[in-house]
């Protein structure tokens, strides 16, 4: 313990050295290749976000966005267990991907100008809509931010949430002292023995906090305002267009499936169906996987691992996960939701 | 012989700078290469997020500078005071050890053995979960005295300034506390955390000191017929003082590097601070480049600071 400050940032310092010292440039068609070589697709997640990625008592990792990394695996190698996760916190996800330690980064990222532009990084598709909320004690008697006025408000670093904290309080001419914690953990227990008035993290995540994390659920509740808009989704590095392409691809397709009904449970019956489309994007009738790199049944692979976008969405944060969020904003284009796949054809 | 080590050295040092340079320039192309903007030009730009207790004023959007000038003025906020108690609280431990009492010998030695064998991080949660279980909700604050409250927010007191009069008084408001300066939970932790565990560090380095005075000295002042005080003061003092001066400064150089523990506590430093510019901006290498660069120079300071005590704690025992 005599050189704490440095110990702690270890796992930063080697991700940047790595950056520092590959000197490698990238090409297209580089990232699908290794994968390909390798047999495996490194998978950047974090270090344990209940229903987006998490790990279990055995291990084994979990959640809408590993779905989305076994999915892309299904797809190129056609196995979705040839994963490898590697858990990174908010400091050391952008590193990791732009010194190639990942393949890709699926880990509740919240898509911004400043990420997408200036980090040689691109956002490729949304797999989740979320946005900011408060989480406050009954016993305040409040029911909207707007009258969290000198309160403190607990958070937790490195992430979208302190600026979008500074800029709507800032807003609404209202002063606030954010209490800013490095870990989860740290943030939650501080909350809940009383040190803020509130705490405020993405909405997805304050429902399971009350409902898992507090003492007696019934004592807290969620504001009902959203203060920012937070599109989470997948990350790759800048440069290699043909990954990029397969990435965002994959997550077209599975909202597709969703749109057109196809399921993990009957994908070999639609396999055989007569809708041109559903023929088209199972690669029963045309090759689409030729334009991308891919073999044909693609799209078949990535449904057949994990199922369409509504059935990762009820599993994993939905009515049959212990979060239960509404399909909300999360809900297909034509059922009143935002998710809207361009067409695979 | 001399000009050929001058040669080597020279050579040396010009090998270091040349690799130093080589990294720079790869990072540099790699970076450009991969289209990651680079360079300080976010310094100036809004900081865009607020920090919860600050030294000095610090509003949302001020420049990033100015956030990451706010975590080291936090920084030293909590480290210049706690080098005070440590070192204080720490020589008496010391001082303890060497007592002919035994109940206080075994007390320090005690105090010593647990505080030092502790993970410090450790301590600082600690410390920090029962600073904030104990202490009453911010609605319903204790009142010390008029106008000083102590709550899960911290120790509200008056301080000079503020829109009327010559105090800013603290209130009950709705939501707590509200006005006068407060100490926050979050720094009282850390405060007493550091004091604590680097004390432990410093009571040993003072006792070795005294310790490592020859027995002779003691016995010659003694047999002379000085009186204990008058044995310390002008004996073992001055010739102790040379050999604690050293490693008392690395204890103080680890307290304020260990400083940087703060965000874990939710204590806004300069790691913390920095922590949040680089998840803002995505500037990585440079950001962990300048939480470098600071504690170096602040390491640099002490260092030289050292060396001068040293220097004087030298003509001091001349002169005694």
């Amino acid at each position: 313990m005599r050189f704490p400050n440095i110990a702690r940032h270890w796992p930063a310092i080697i991700a940047l050295l790595m950056l520092l010292l590959h000197l490698a440039p990238a090409h297209a068609g580089k990232t699908l290749d290794q994968i390909r070589q390798r047999a495996q697709l490194v998978c950047g997640v974090s270090t344990g976000v209940i229903g987006f990625s998490s790990a279990d008592s055995q291990g084994r990792w979990n959640g809408l966005d590993v779905d989305i990394c076994r999915a892309i695996a299904a797809a190129v190698l056609n196995d979705p267990n040839k994963v490898k996760y590697v858990p990174l916190n908010a400091q050391q996800r952008f590193t990791a991907l732009q010194s190639g330690e990942v393949d890709l980064l699926s880990r509740n990222t919240t898509w911004t100008l400043t990420r997408d532009a200036s980090l040689g990084l691109q956002f490729t598709a949304i797999t989740y809509y979320d946005g900011q909320g408060f989480l406050v004690p009954k016993k305040l008697k409040i029911t909207s931010a707007k009258q969290l006025k000198n309160a403190e408000i607990c958070v937790q670093s490195g992430t979208t949430t302190e600026k979008n904290l500074s800029d709507w309080f800032k807003a609404q001419g209202i002063k606030i002292k954010p209490v800013v914690f490095e870990k989860f953990e740290a943030s939650i227990k501080a909350f809940f023995s009383g040190r803020c008035q509130a705490y405020t993290t993405d909405a997805s995540a304050l429902a399971f906090i009350r409902s898992k994390e507090a003492p007696q659920p019934d004592d807290y509740v969620v504001l009902p305002e959203l203060i920012s808009k937070e599109p989470l989704g997948p990350v790759v590095r800048r440069g290699d267009d043909e990954w990029f392409a397969i990435v965002k691809w994959v997550i077209f397709a599975l909202v597709e499936a969703e749109e057109y009904g196809i399921t993990q449970a009957n994908l070999e019956q639609m396999k055989a169906g007569t809708d041109p489309a559903i023929q088209r994007l199972l690669g029963s009738a045309e090759d689409t996987g030729k334009l991308l790199g891919l073999e044909r049944d693609w799209a078949a692979r990535a449904v057949k691992a994990v199922g369409n976008y509504g059935e990762i969405f009820q599993r994993n944060v939905g009515s049959a996960s212990p979060l239960k969020l509404p399909r909300g904003v999360n809900a297909l284009w034509n059922k009143g939701g935002l998710m809207y796949a361009p067409p695979v054809r | 012989m001399r000009s050929t080590q001058l040669v080597l050295q020279a050579l040396l040092a010009a090998g270091l700078l040349a690799a130093l340079w080589w990294l720079l320039d790869v990072t540099a192309a790699n970076m450009a290469e991969r289209g990651i903007r680079s360079g300080f030009d976010f310094l100036r730009e809004p900081a865009g997020f607020a920090i919860g207790e600050s030294l000095l004023p610090f509003d949302s959007g001020d420049s990033t500078l100015m956030a990451l000038a706010a975590g080291l003025a936090n920084t030293l906020r909590v480290a210049l005071p706690a080098i005070l108690i440590s070192t204080l609280l720490g020589t008496l431990i010391g001082l303890g050890r060497l007592s002919t009492n035994l109940l206080l010998r075994g007390l320090c030695a005690a105090y010593v053995e647990t505080l030092r064998n502790v993970p410090l991080l450790l301590q600082l949660l600690a410390w920090y979960f029962v600073v904030t279980d104990l202490l009453p909700l911010a609605s319903e604050a204790l009142q010390l005295t008029p106008h000083v409250f102590l709550s899960k927010s911290g120790l509200a007191l008056p301080w000079p300034g503020g829109d009327s009069g010559l105090f800013d008084l603290p209130l009950r408001g709705e939501m707590g506390i509200v006005g006068g300066a407060a100490l926050t939970p979050e720094f009282l932790a850390l405060l007493l955390g550091l004091s604590l565990y680097t004390a432990a560090y410093v009571a040993e380095t003072v006792r070795a000191g005294i310790q490592a005075v020859p027995r002779g000295q003691s016995d010659a002042a003694l047999a002379l017929g000085l009186t204990r005080v008058q044995l310390f003061r002008h004996v073992l003092l001055p010739q102790a003082l040379r050999s604690i001066i050293p490693p008392l400064t690395n204890q103080h150089l680890s307290l304020t590097k260990n400083a940087s523990l703060a965000v874990a506590i939710g204590y806004p430093d300069l790691v913390s601070v920095a922590n949040t510019t680089l998840n803002q901006t995505g500037r990585a290498t440079e950001c962990i480049a300048l939480i470098m660069a600071v504690y170096l120079i602040l390491s640099l300071l002490t260092a030289w600071l050292s060396a001068w005590l040293e220097r004087r704690s030298g003509r001091w025992a001349e002169r005694s």
